[in-house]
């Protein structure tokens, strides 16, 4: 009985190695497949996780969209540079490296989403959608239908991100074309502008139609005023609302060097994440928040001292991250490859501070805050780490790469984009 | 042979002519007391104070945002443009090398003549960038145009 038990677990042993040694073919294979599914990234992660480049783009990637056939879509940037299409195509090989399948359209931008049997994407004055067959693949890429149009875009934050919700509309930002909407933008001791203008167009979230051709402000709503610029942005589908991950304000010690350190200023305002509901105000430029006082602090370009507090209307983030990481993408986690407290919770990637300087530099990493009944649930962590290549690499402000758009696998995999090298990554986990 | 040498001995004197002219042009318009170096040491203090949280501290800008500061003619270049640039401040998107850079950069009209002139000393003389000094008295020359 002993004899026979110990056979039985030494089984699976002795068939692989049989295998691996008589079969020269079906062991190169096996290697193959053992690599393609092995770390080779560098990327640090919890027990269980591994992460794959699935594709060296040699191209701008932002957001990405995954069908759930796998088909991937990338949102590239496009520079003289980097030419080339705004549209990337992917599919999965057997290999587990992703092919470049086709390439179309030649408008620079961020936004990217599938709903509905279309594919969404934006241009940093517009937004387009093309129709998608069964498979998945846009039917005729010449034929993009304009959704929105006319949108303001300034000399910063001109990326209009996109979501969908589940009843027909469309969330587009529109970022503030200002640091801190001061008369003289980001000018040392200028002063805010008495009722930011900017906030009539720009400096929070749009909604529109998904279906509808050609609208412009006058058919889209404010959904929510008060955010300087938003580039993550997801919607939950646990409590059917929009979730959005804003840039906080820039260089306080700059503009107000006798009010705050180099070292406040690097750590100061917090990067906040917010659930908003229609009409709600998150108070830039007005007000920023501040994560050690825990409380919305009164601009000083309109009034501030560093404790007097602000509007009490306007809304609280649901959590707030260390300052400037440039928080470029939001994924709620709904997949079931992941380990149960995953579910539900959000993925966040950080592109990476400059603003932090001539402190040390932060951020490049993805982050997850776990959620429980709708509402975070204890501290957030980082989930994968090391896209730089090494801690000074990120303290310097010179990464090797930096994670900017998130996706979710139908298989439950995570994809994050790497907007600096053009290399996408594909992280699963496997008990 | 003998060609050789002549052209090789007449290579090295014109050089060193050359270096000691470099050297010796930021002490002949005394951009500041101890010349090129003290120049460069102060403006080093300035672009600390005043530019390196946009253009970092190896003056590699940021990627899209802040242009970068080495070898671009708009440093390497046109004196009075660069001065121009940093009195006025800069409010067009900048393409250097196939990338575009769009971030506003602010008027420094709160710098002395002379912390100018040290600052663009230091950045044409920092980051593998080599060009001649920038005097105090360019600085006011060009800021006396934009009254």
């Amino acid at each position: 009985m002993k004899k026979k038990q110990l056979l039985t677990s030494f089984l699976p042993m002795i068939v692989t190695a049989v295998i691996l040694l008589v079969a020269p073919k079906i062991r190169s294979d096996f290697y193959k497949a053992m690599d393609s599914s092995q770390d080779n990234t560098g990327l640090k992660l919890p027990s269980g996780f591994s992460a794959n480049i699935i594709a060296e783009t040699g191209a701008l990637p932002r957001h990405i969209a995954v069908a759930p056939n796998g088909l991937i879509y990338l949102k590239s940037n496009i520079t003289k540079r980097k030419p080339g299409n705004a549209i990337l195509v992917y599919k999965m090989g057997a290999d587990g490296k992703a092919v470049r399948v086709s390439g179309f359209g030649n408008y620079i931008g961020t936004g990217i989403y599938i709903k509905s049997g279309y594919l969404y994407a934006s241009s940093n004055t517009e937004v387009f959608r093309y129709k998608l067959n069964a498979a998945y693949e846009v039917i005729d890429t010449a034929k993009a239908e304009k959704i929105i149009t006319s949108l303001k875009m300034g000399p910063q934050h001109e990326t209009k991100s996109l979501v969908l919700d589940n009843s027909g509309n469309i969330y587009v930002n529109i970022g503030a074309y200002s640091n801190s909407c001061q008369v003289k933008d980001r000018e040392k001791g200028s002063l805010g502008q008495p009722g930011c203008p900017i906030l009539d167009s720009a400096g929070g979230i749009w909604m529109f139609k998904a279906d509808k051709l050609n609208q412009t402000y006058k058919d889209g709503v404010r959904y929510t005023t008060g955010l300087r610029n938003v580039v993550g942005l997801d919607w939950n589908t646990e409590l059917n609302q929009l979730f959005v991950m804003q840039h906080g304000r820039d260089q306080l010690h700059d503009i107000f060097p006798d009010m705050y350190t180099t070292k406040e200023s690097a750590l100061l305002p917090a990067e906040c994440m917010y659930a908003l509901k229609k009409g709600d105000n998150a108070g830039w430029p007005y007000i920023y928040y501040d994560e050690f006082q825990h409380k919305k602090i009164l601009a000083p370009e309109y009034g501030g001292d560093k404790k007097k507090e602000g509007d009490k209307s306007i809304i609280d983030p649901v959590v707030a991250f260390p300052g400037h990481l440039a928080p470029n993408g939001l994924l709620f986690y709904t997949g079931n490859q992941f380990p149960e407290r995953y579910k539900n919770g959000a993925f966040i990637a950080f592109h990476g501070s400059w603003n932090r300087a001539p402190e040390p530099q932060a951020g490049t990493f993805v982050v997850f805050q776990p959620f429980k009944n709708g509402k975070p649930f204890g501290e957030w962590e980082i989930f994968a780490d090391n896209f730089s290549g090494s801690p000074e690499k990120t303290a310097s402000g010179r990464p090797d790469h930096k994670p900017c758009g998130l996706a979710q696998g139908a298989d439950g995999s995570l994809y994050v984009t790497d907007d600096l090298k053009g290399t996408i990554y594909r992280i699963s986990y496997k008990k | 042979m003998k060609k050789f040498y002549c052209s090789l001995s007449l290579l090295i004197c014109l050089s060193t002519t050359i270096l000691y002219a470099q050297a010796k042009k930021p002490v002949a318009k005394k951009p500041a007391a101890g010349g090129l170096s003290a120049s460069v040491a102060a403006g080093k203090k300035v672009y600390t104070l005043y530019c390196l949280t946009c253009h970092q501290a190896d003056g590699g800008g940021v990627p899209n945002m802040n242009p970068p500061l080495i070898n671009t003619t708009y440093v390497l270049g046109d004196k009075n443009k660069i001065i121009q640039i940093v009195l006025k401040g800069f409010n067009e998107n900048v393409e250097i090398n196939g990338d575009t850079y769009t971030n506003v950069m602010p008027a420094q009209v709160s710098l002395t003549d002379q912390e100018v002139a040290d600052v663009l000393t230091y950045v044409r003389n920092s980051f593998t960038n080599k060009a001649s000094a920038i005097s105090a008295a360019e600085v006011k020359k060009v800021r006396a145009t934009l009254k």
